[in-house]
């Protein structure tokens, strides 16, 4: 079909009303997702969506492609079923922190661990917001909600450290609100050609509202974010003079200039490392200690599951030729009775 | 019909040996779970199977990979019966019993048939296995097997001096002992001994000594039964007459196996397996994992419902999607079969019931799961659920399964059980261009002008919604779990549109009853005072049972269920002409109340949950009964 070349934002828009509630961050997710597809080259057609449940895993009715709306923490499952058994489709799984890390975190891991190539945004607000304000398996330790009212004593998930720990080949980290970083990371999601796994930090103004405003607040954003560019310094700050670096098996935040340290001393990010080592202390550094890392955390190139499923079945057939269902009925010992 | 021959013993003199007709023999392998009854009972039934007997067999192993050695718990068996004519079940009294330890011998002798013959491996008769099997004095030597033709025979002593000049040690010696015991069971039954010299060649291909020394102990046992003259007869039992055609022999997870390729082949659609492995039901996804020449995806998920989805997400993508699972894995699945069946995709899911509730019994067989197969979900959710009969039957429901599945957009349960997976008998093979024609077209991108396309538009017949599948061009629409609006599939919540769904979905697998074929009744269809009416696996010992009352001139009939849901259109009608129903049913009654509850029919239930099928016995008991109150 020609009709790709000319696919536009709007080509992406269903006609359903979108029902998040007024200035949720899912708003700015779906600006982002429907300016990126069109970009791709890919026949619309050739999307689809899978959800799970909770507020985000309303995305796909908004999305004028295919779409799936499954059941609570199942996406993953559902997505790489679709995907094994038609690799030419872009597959794309919308979840949330309670649907992928908690009642469906069994599917999650393995399908990163398989590596099937589907694109999974987590959309993170750290709180359950379709259940009207549970605390979530990555809500901070003290949360009080409607279900902890003295506070919630279980730590929460490193959502990050959890992907790298389960072998995610693309692991990235996005905020609803910095659109134009969002963007890129989706156009970089898109292009890896195993899991990719995005967790974007995702504000629920009505249940959990500035839970990001430690680092996406205007004052505290150069200080408190630290973008990750492959094959750059790791440099932050308001005068981009404090940076990361290695310091035995650990992290350490240095600033240029002050103690003999000078820019050679930072750690010069490296995304594409085979090893996922780094990208897992990156995750680990959390704030206050550290500045939230931002950005491509790691892409490393590991053929995906489908490729190695449809690369068996494609090389008994070459070998073999296609069965024959004649003699696969007759196989083994058979008899004649006249 | 008994006929004399002579064979020479061991000091040269002639012994004579009566040769005697049998039509039907029942043969039991019992020993401990390392000593391979499972292949000594196969092997004996293959045998059979390519000299043209009619067979059932009945594997009876323990749940324990490796339960402790000599123990009662650790006992493995293998029942088998082959005839000269068309029979329905492995029989209910072995006429033969194998005992290869005391643990084995207790657990099963209270089987064998009076007069029965038994073979007994004395070197396990020591004080520790007789302790192990909690016998306080040892059986060989008291009154307790009187009564009974009693062979003893030293079977580790005779098997390894037969192996002394093989260079291995005795452990593997040991290991062969069953198949000097199987020798002496294809002597008493005058078979052949090359199929399974065949089957050890290549069993063993890449171990030669190993298949060296288990033909070697396989003629030792045979040729100790011609020399030694411990049997004064040897039995014959002629080929059965079947249909004409070409058969092999197959057990029910193979059977439903080749059907779903069959079906993948007539539908034109790939298949895709979600699985999790679980006991009885994991040799299926071991089969199918081979047919990758078939453009057969197995892919084995991190869980049961991870299987189910993924199955799901094929279909979606317009696979012939299955998944595979035993009883605590169709309640895990049970929340995504639900999604199938709102999302109104096909979808097959295969039940191999095993004994429950919870991790039950997972190696021994039962019909427990029929009410969650029917109503074990959340909502108004009435799916097509369909039980085989008979092993081979297995393949002929996978076709009828798919077929609902493709044809009516819906999940489709299938119920087998761990008597039909693991039993097997003779199967016809059909000819493939017999097979039903399965193809259905997906939905096709929409005229140029036309955006009009309808995900929830049925079709007038069968109710079916189209097979829109993602790629096809101007066909992007949105399913999901949400109640969908009629017509367009959009989300609603409108109270008459969901009453409206409910009806809808409910009456698109009640139509599947217009294209079931009428039920047949066996005695008198007319009626009569008894009927017996069953379901799935019990076919067999109800149809022996019949044939028996039949021979004793007793009025009863008899009725088989394919179909649980939708029931056939027929059957009300057919119930209403008898004075009496009975149902027997290897659960607590589960069918039975179903049938009152549509009919409003009293039915008699004939219940055994104790993990084992049904004998023939057992249901003839209860014909007598109930005919003569
Ligand atoms: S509850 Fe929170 S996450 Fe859900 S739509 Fe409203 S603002 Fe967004």
């Amino acid at each position: 079909m020609s009709e790709q070349a000319t696919l536009t934002r709007k080509d992406f828009q269903s006609d359903q009303d979108v029902r998040w509630c007024p200035g949720c961050g899912d708003y700015a997710i779906l600006k982002a997702v429907q300016s990126v597809f069109p970009e791709l080259g890919i026949p619309r057609e050739k999307f689809v969506i899978v959800s799970g449940i909770g507020c985000s895993s309303r995305f796909p009715y908004y999305m004028d492609t295919y779409g799936f709306h499954t059941i609570h923490g199942r996406a993953p499952a559902v997505a790489t079923g679709l995907k094994v058994s038609r690799p030419d489709l872009e597959v794309w799984v919308v979840t949330g922190d309670g649907d992928a890390l908690s009642i469906g975190g069994n599917h999650l891991i393995h399908t990163l661990r398989r590596n099937v190539g589907v694109k999974i945004l987590l959309f993170n607000n750290r709180i359950y917001g379709l259940t009207k304000g549970q605390y979530s398996p990555t809500s901070e330790i003290g949360k009080k909600t409607g279900s902890t009212p003295l506070g919630s004593v279980d730590a929460p998930f490193n959502p990050l450290a959890l992907a790298l720990g389960a072998g995610a080949s693309f692991v990235a980290r996005s905020v609803d609100i910095y659109q134009k970083h969002l963007v890129e990371t989706l156009r970089q999601a898109a292009a890896h050609k195993g899991s990719a796994f995005v967790e974007i930090y995702q504000n629920c103004n009505i249940f959990n509202d500035a839970a990001f405003a430690y680092m996406t607040g205007k004052a505290e954003r150069a200080d408190a974010n630290l973008y990750l560019e492959h094959g750059k310094p790791l440099t932050f700050g308001a005068d981009g003079d404090r940076g990361i670096r290695l310091s035995g098996v650990g992290l350490e935040v240095v600033r240029v200039g002050e103690n003999g340290v000078t820019e050679d001393d930072l750690l010069v990010w490296d995304a594409h490392a085979p090893n996922a080592a780094l990208a897992s202390l990156l995750a680990h550094a959390t704030p206050p200690a550290f500045p939230t890392p931002v950005g491509l955390f790691r892409a490393a190139a590991q053929p995906s599951f489908e490729s190695q499923v449809v690369g068996q079945i494609e090389s008994t057939i070459e070998k073999q030729g296609s069965g024959s269902l004649e003699s696969l009925l007759r196989a083994g010992e058979t008899w004649t009775v006249d | 019909m008994s006929t004399t021959a002579s064979t020479q013993d061991s000091g040269g003199a002639r012994t004579e040996v009566q040769r005697e007709q049998l039509s039907d023999v029942v043969v039991r392998f019992a020993g401990d779970s390392g000593d391979g009854m499972q292949l000594t009972g196969s092997q004996f039934s293959n045998t059979s199977a390519l000299f043209g007997n009619d067979l059932s067999t009945l594997p009876d192993f323990p749940a324990e990979i490796r339960a402790p050695a000599g123990t009662l718990p650790g006992v493995s068996a293998f029942q088998v019966r082959i005839a000269d004519y068309d029979i329905h079940t492995p029989g209910d009294a072995p006429d033969v019993l194998i005992a290869m330890n005391p643990a084995a011998l207790k657990t099963n002798l209270g089987e064998l048939r009076k007069d029965g013959i038994l073979i007994v491996n004395t070197n396990d008769f020591n004080k520790r296995n007789l302790i192990k099997a909690k016998y306080e004095a040892n059986p060989l030597e008291d009154d307790s097997l009187e009564g009974y033709r009693v062979i003893e025979v030293e079977l580790q002593r005779l098997t390894r001096q037969s192996l002394e000049e093989l260079e291995i040690d005795n452990r593997s010696r040991d290991r062969c002992k069953n198949l000097f015991a199987l020798g002496m069971v294809y002597w008493v039954f005058s078979r052949s001994l090359d199929p399974t010299i065949a089957w050890l060649e290549k069993k063993f291909a890449k171990k030669p000594v190993i298949a060296e020394a288990n033909i070697k102990a396989l003629k030792a046992g045979y040729n100790y039964c011609d020399i030694t003259g411990v049997f004064q007869t040897r039995y014959e039992i002629q080929p059965a007459k079947l249909e004409p055609g070409t058969y092999r022999s197959i057990n029910g997870n193979s059977a439903f196996s080749l059907g779903m390729v069959a079906a993948s082949r007539r539908s034109g659609l790939p298949l895709f397996l979600g699985s999790y492995p679980i006991t009885p039901a994991s040799t299926i996804l071991h089969e199918l994992a081979r047919y990758k020449q078939f453009g057969v995806t197995t892919f084995q998920a991190e869980d049961e419902i991870a299987a189910v989805c993924a199955a799901i997400g094929a279909s979606y993508g317009g696979s012939l999607a299955l998944t595979t699972t035993s009883g605590p894995g169709l309640a895990l699945k049970s929340e995504a079969i639900n999604l199938a069946l709102i999302t109104e995709l096909p979808l097959v899911i295969c039940n191999v019931q095993r004994g429950g509730p919870s991790t039950g019994l997972p190696t021994k067989t039962e019909q427990a799961d029929l009410l969650q197969a029917l109503y074990g979900r959340n909502g108004e959710s009435s799916l097509p659920v369909i039980a085989p009969a008979t092993p081979a039957d297995c393949f002929d429901a996978a076709l009828e399964a798919c077929r609902m599945a493709i044809e009516h957009m819906v999940p489709v349960i299938f119920l087998s059980d761990g008597y039909l997976a693991n039993g097997s008998e003779p199967w016809r093979v059909p000819e493939v261009e017999d097979l039903p024609d399965l193809r259905r077209a997906f939905a096709e991108r929409p005229a140029e002008d036309d955006d009009s396309f309808m995900p929830y538009r049925r079709d007038e017949k069968t109710l079916a919604r189209p097979w829109a599948v993602p790629g096809t061009p101007g066909l992007e629409h949105r399913i999901g779990g949400l109640e969908k609006e009629d017509v367009t599939g959009s989300v609603s919540y409108d109270p008459e549109n969901h009453e409206r769904m409910v009806h809808l979905r409910a009456e698109k697998v009640a139509r599947i009853a217009d294209s079931l074929p009428p039920l047949e009744v066996t005695g008198s269809p007319e009626g009569g005072p008894l009927l017996v009416i069953g379901w799935g696996s019990t076919l067999g010992a109800i149809t022996g049972a019949v044939n028996l009352a039949h021979a004793e001139g007793l009025p009863v009939s008899r009725v088989h269920l394919r179909h649980i849901n939708p029931l056939p259109n027929d059957l009300g009608e057919i119930l209403a002409r008898f004075d009496k129903v009975l149902l027997p049913e290897m659960n607590s009654g589960q069918l039975a109340s179903v049938l009152r509850g549509r009919y409003l029919k009293d039915i008699v239930t004939l219940s055994k949950v104790q993990g084992r099928p049904f004998s023939r016995g057992e249901i003839l008991a209860a014909i007598r009964q109930h005919l003569e109150s």
